[in-house]
């Protein structure tokens, strides 16, 4: 890593939170996507829309 | 063949119908994911090992390559939600309704991050975290009619109807984010002459530009993942509302 | 046209019938206004250069707040729903009531307006100028006041909802209302801010019926 500067603390910083909130979001959207599919399968869902199955 | 009348189909009926768009997009998912991470190491490593230090802005300049990739977004999301937004008033296409839904948050945040970092990137070379200047002040008046039309889809319990609502508040705050914008940078420019901060000021060297364009292509993918995963799982929730709600009823008879 | 002139006289009927509520709107606004010396000190010369500002935030509230009686009561007799199967289109009837909704929620604040006035140390002619941003900015308030109501009218907790939608896209009036009366930047802006505003009325007023109809159409099925 090379040396940042005077501002070190406020580039840091920035990159830090911008990829923290990307890891929130990126995690709340699996979450989201897990929790509902497996809603769907305690639900006995038959037609399966979301599968590749013709 | 049976996928023969799949691929006769019209690319817009492909995109209509929800079971279909899942199938034709689920594939693109995770080569999108995989690319957007190897753009995003790529990224930084250019932004911290080979970028140099800017002429003016010393090392403050590497915060652009997150800055300016969120401020983009934050515009190109609203851009997404008014298209499907026509979508689904002219053509009550039902894709276009969850489209709208799923950009709704990404857009929330990529506009909060934007002002994250343009906060940070202020302090340093403006002197201060917060400048009521043009740009800084439509983005924030964008983060609002975020907020506004996520709190408009939360306020209803049929997502059909509110997906029409939400459709026309949308487009109301696309014709009117222009003027926003306009009448902000006159109000900005009124109050403080001496402007502080020009963006297109010298051109920028291929050493900056190029962790830019990494960047921001890492980005643009990275929400055209989410999003469509978000899509993906709206499609399921609403099926998880039709089976919810046959049950209850089939339970009450 | 007379179907049209029929709601129009409707409307300000009902309004003028619960003069209360008139009445409650104008002290709404002055007492607004009288409630910020006390809060940023009885200082002449400071209360006179933020006297715009404070005006325009007064009314743009005082708006704000009547806006559940705009579609609110029709909703819940069910008139609303009449009112889609009428002859005369949705989006007509939409503009009677906004017109109604000016001259019975701005309109008084304007009247009203000498009082924050003269409380709040203004000269005449910053009043006079104010007076006429006022007439020239409140119809674009009214209009966007009419597009939350839409909006918000389908849902059963929306009465919150409509302020928060609407103040985001009501910054452009505001902004152009006090510039056209307190100019940083000399006479000639406030004329641009002033030229800005009527034609930022003009357009909302004329577009948001529409709007405000395609809403109320697609929100209540």
């Amino acid at each position: 890593m090379i040396a940042l500067g005077d501002h070190a603390e406020f580039i840091l910083a920035a990159y830090a939170g911008v990829f923290v909130t990307l890891a929130l979001v990126i995690s709340w959207t699996v979450v989201a996507a897990r929790r509902t599919t497996r809603r769907l399968e305690e639900l006995g869902d038959t037609r399966r829309a979301d599968n590749a199955n013709p | 063949m049976a996928t023969d009348a799949v691929q006769k189909m019209t690319f817009w009926n492909r995109l209509a119908h929800p079971g279909q768009f899942v199938q034709w997009t689920r594939p693109l998912v995770w080569p999108l994911a995989g690319l957007s991470l190897v753009l995003f190491l790529a990224g930084l490593y250019f932004a911290f090992f080979v970028s140099p230090a800017e002429k003016y802005m010393g090392d403050t300049v590497r915060i652009m390559y997150v800055h300016v990739p969120s401020a983009w977004l934050s515009q190109f999301v609203y851009a997404t939600m008014a298209a499907s937004a026509l979508g689904t008033l002219i053509w009550r296409h039902p894709m276009a309704d969850v489209s709208m839904k799923a950009a709704a948050p990404l857009g929330a945040t990529f506009t909060a991050m934007a002002l994250f970092t343009g906060a940070l990137w202020g302090r340093p070379t403006w002197g201060t975290f917060w400048e009521w200047d043009g740009r800084m002040t439509s983005t924030l008046v964008l983060l609002f009619i975020y907020f506004g039309i996520i709190a408009l889809w939360r306020a209803f319990d049929d997502q059909l109807r509110a997906a029409r609502v939400v459709a026309v508040f949308t487009l109301v705050g696309a014709v009117n984010i222009p003027i926003i914008k306009f009448s902000v940078d006159w109000w900005s420019t009124l109050h403080q002459p001496a402007s502080v901060f020009r963006a297109d000021g010298p051109t920028m060297p291929p050493e900056i530009l190029t962790p830019l364009f990494v960047m921001f292509f890492a980005f643009t993918l990275l929400f055209a993942v989410l999003q469509l995963v978000g899509m993906h799982t709206e499609v399921r929730r609403r099926r998880v509302t039709t089976l919810e709600r046959r049950a209850a009823r089939g339970e009450s008879r | 046209m007379s179907a049209f002139a029929a709601m129009l006289k409707r409307e300000l009927r009902l309004s003028l019938r619960g003069g209360g509520e008139m009445l409650t709107l104008v002290l709404f606004f002055v007492i607004v206004g009288a409630v910020v010396p006390f809060a940023v000190g009885p200082d002449k010369a400071l209360l006179s250069r933020i006297a715009p500002g404070v005006i325009w935030i007064a009314a743009f509230l005082a708006m704000l707040l009547g806006l559940e009686k705009l579609f609110g009561p029709d909703r819940d007799d069910g008139t609303l729903a009449l009112y889609r199967l009428a002859d005369l289109p949705l989006a007509a009837i939409v503009a009677a009531k906004v017109i109604a909704h000016w001259l019975t929620a701005a309109l008084p604040l304007i009247l009203a307006s000498p009082a924050l006035a003269l409380l709040l140390a203004m000269d005449a002619e910053t009043f006079w100028r104010t007076l006429l941003s006022l007439l020239l900015g409140t119809p674009a308030l009214a209009g966007f006041g009419a597009i939350g109501a839409a909006l918000t009218v389908a849902t059963r907790r929306g009465g919150l909802l409509a302020p928060i939608l609407i103040a985001p896209l009501s910054v452009p009036v505001l902004i152009f209302g006090v510039g056209a009366i307190s100019p940083s930047g000399g006479a000639d802006q406030a004329q641009v801010a002033a030229l800005l505003l009527a034609a930022l009325s003009l357009t909302v007023a004329t577009l948001s019926p529409f709007a405000a109809a395609l809403a109320i159409d697609w929100g209540e099925d």
